[in-house]
């Protein structure tokens, strides 16, 4: 049967309207958001889609609004998403950190352009891959997507919701702006072959609801407002009750920790790198976003030309992929990190394998590395 | 007799209660005639949701046993904004101070008015930031000492009836805590009606606010309150002043309109038949 929802199919089309359809696919109903470059084609697409298929687009009067729209409609049982990008994302901050902490699942979309400030609104960038970890205050952790191609926009946004879901979290997929506004070949899958994950509901009766109890996996299931279950939520530190425990360090700690630890550990489940040639290589090419896609194309060149290069792409930006980092590093003698930035995702590395050896090639305010360029990186020191 | 329990207690969250409020502070009553609105009103409490920003105020959506959130600071509406949307079957309530609402989160309250929700919008305006220890905020009147206007205020302080009207609210009215009845009143009036409702209730910040501007007692600024108002429903908002010499109280605006989420239903079902009717399933291209 024909879905609304779901338009199975074969198209070609943009990121940002992949991104929106996958959203829609994944069950979201409420979108909130502002318009900025280079994000507004998935607002205008959801303008457009949402009232088709029950839900509702709101344009609301800046991002700080925008995010607590969302954790709202989040709150009342809808699946919520917002799409902004990098001054848009800093203004999220705060609210982000109050999704953290009330443990709303809610999707954000970050179309990346370079900064800092209003920056160049129409070039792409990976300037916001650390403001993505860290950008609000206390301990946290956070999910982050990266795509390298329209098709894998689709799909993670749909796992983006899942994830958000299944964990309580606000997941971020983090689409550079050419991925953005790329067109490729997008295949939207019949609804029967799409996983969708819906959030945990209580078992127990009302009376007995603590809504902030985790189960054996850390993530409490979550009522809904207005079924009877009268339960609340605040962003100051809380016990599993849900009241506010403003002296005690136990309860701060407590907290803190299982809400950082629902997170690192299911790193297994939540991780996803892609690999190529990393088997006997002496090289390996590390990138995400479109940097991947000249990443690939240059590994490959490089087999031709006799160099043991390998590929490993970050299609999970957050948490941080190190054992998969760890996995290469006594087998390869050098790492190249290629990004969009002026040395983001290259200090992650740096962590895990000998910063020495490490060459870093950054990219500021053009189109993203050519393979040819990757592949003087790559051939660098060879013998 | 006594009664072991207190009438409203039933309304009250287990082990939230004693509340934070200092002996003196006007909370307590907008807490119990919200309660005693809600009680009258007979309304499935089930289905009202109270949001509340951060500041003295702010703890009122942890107070009431009813679904609650407690947001960041200012954002008490744009969170009630996005629920209401997506679930007109709720009656929400926002709850919050005068520097929560006008100040951090005054773009929100002009928007949301704006647009027209279906929401009721309580503000305790108590003249200053209780909670911090008495800043002025963007009530606080022309020349009073806070401890952050030190030689007196020279910011001209937000008429709030006179914002809310201009803004778009289909009612509006003013009362001081002295008027308890009033208040309860009006709330039932602010709950029934469709559409964005603001209460502004004044309330006496005696430990903050009072005993740095001519009221070193709770009574003192409780007299004033009760002394200077005066009921004027339906003056010109722009008239409706908030003075040493004299507050105008009353309802000053009480109009209809277009509400935002009967007109996203409506325009939701039009999309949807047209739709059906031309067998398509979208107009977005792709």
């Amino acid at each position: 049967m024909l879905r609304r929802d779901v338009l199975g199919g074969e198209y070609f089309t943009q990121g940002d309207i992949a991104c929106a359809e996958g959203a829609i696919a994944a069950g979201c109903r409420f979108f909130a958001g502002y318009p900025i470059t280079p994000a507004t084609e998935v607002a205008e697409h959801m303008a457009r889609r949402l009232p088709e298929v029950g839900g509702v687009y709101l344009q609301m009067e800046d991002e700080i609004g925008s995010v607590a729209a969302i954790i709202g409609a989040s709150y009342g049982g809808v699946k919520s998403m917002t799409a902004t990008s990098g001054p848009g994302f800093s203004l999220m901050q705060e609210n982000i950190g109050l999704a953290v902490m009330t443990e709303a699942p809610i999707v954000i979309v970050d179309v990346m352009r370079g900064g800092p400030s209003t920056g160049q609104p129409t070039k792409g960038g990976q300037q916001d891959v650390m403001q993505a970890k860290w950008g609000s205050h206390g301990d946290y952790e956070i999910v982050a997507l990266a795509p390298s191609s329209v098709q894998e926009t689709f799909d993670l946004t749909v796992r983006a919701f899942n994830l958000a879901e299944r964990y309580r979290i606000p997941v971020f997929v983090m689409i550079d702006e050419l991925i953005g506004h790329m067109r490729e070949r997008l295949i939207i899958p019949s609804p029967n072959e799409l996983e969708i994950v819906d959030r945990k509901k209580p078992s127990t009766p009302p009376d007995q609801y603590s809504p902030f109890q985790p189960d054996e996996d850390l993530v409490p299931p979550m009522a809904v407002f207005g079924e009877g279950f009268r339960f609340y939520a605040t962003g100051l530190t809380h016990d599993e009750t849900g009241h506010p425990q403003t002296d005690s360090a136990e309860e701060q700690a407590k907290l803190v920790r299982r809400l950082c630890d629902k997170i690192r550990r299911n790193k297994k489940a939540i991780i996803q790198v892609k690999r190529r040639f990393l088997d006997d290589a002496n090289v390996c090419l590390i990138a995400y976003g479109s940097v991947a896609r000249s990443a690939i194309a240059a590994v490959t060149r490089a087999r031709q030309r006799g160099i043991k290069a390998g590929f490993l792409g970050l299609t999970t930006v957050w948490p941080f992929p190190e054992r998969e980092i760890e996995a290469i590093a006594d087998r390869v003698d050098r790492i190249v990190v290629a990004e969009m930035n002026y040395g983001q995702i290259v200090r992650e590395v740096e962590r895990r394998f000998d910063y020495r050896r490490i060459t870093f090639a950054p990219k500021l305010g053009e189109d993203p590395h050519t393979p040819e360029e990757l592949l003087t990186h790559l051939a660098r020191e060879e013998k | 007799m006594i009664q072991e329990t207190h009438p409203l207690e039933k309304f009250t969250r287990k082990g939230m209660i004693p509340h934070i409020w200092c002996a003196g502070c006007g909370d307590g009553v907008i807490l119990s005639e919200f309660l005693r609105a809600l009680d009258e009103l007979k309304m499935n409490l089930d289905k009202v949701v109270v949001v509340s920003g951060i500041g003295c105020i702010g703890r009122i959506s942890g107070y009431v046993n009813l679904d609650g959130f407690h947001t960041t600071h200012g954002r008490a509406i744009a969170f009630a904004v996005g629920l209401k949307a997506t679930r007109p079957d709720l009656k929400v309530v926002v709850i919050s101070g005068d520097g929560d609402l006008f100040a951090i989160g005054g773009n929100h309250f002009i928007h949301a008015a704006r647009r027209n929700i279906d929401m009721t919008v309580i503000c305790s305006n108590n003249f200053n930031y209780g909670m911090t220890g008495g800043q002025s905020g963007p009530t606080t009147i022309l020349q009073d000492r806070t401890t952050t206007t030190p030689y007196g205020n020279i910011e001209h302080p937000f008429n709030l009836v006179h914002l809310a009207a201009a803004s778009g609210a289909v009612y509006v009215a003013r009362w001081t805590t002295m008027h308890v009845r009033r208040i309860r009143e009006s709330i039932k009036k602010a709950l029934t009606k469709k559409g964005f409702t603001f209460i502004e209730i004044i309330s006496p910040c005696p430990e903050q606010y009072g005993r740095r501007n001519r009221m070193p007692g709770p009574m003192d600024q409780f007299n004033w309150l009760r002394e200077k108002s005066v009921v004027q429903h339906f003056t010109d908002p722009l008239k409706a002043e908030v003075g040493l010499d004299k507050i105008v109280v009353g309802e000053f605006v009480d109009i209809d309109k277009p509400e935002y989420t009967d007109l996203l239903r409506r325009q939701m079902m039009s999309i949807q038949e047209r739709l059906d009717q031309e067998g398509k399933l979208t107009n977005a291209p792709i």
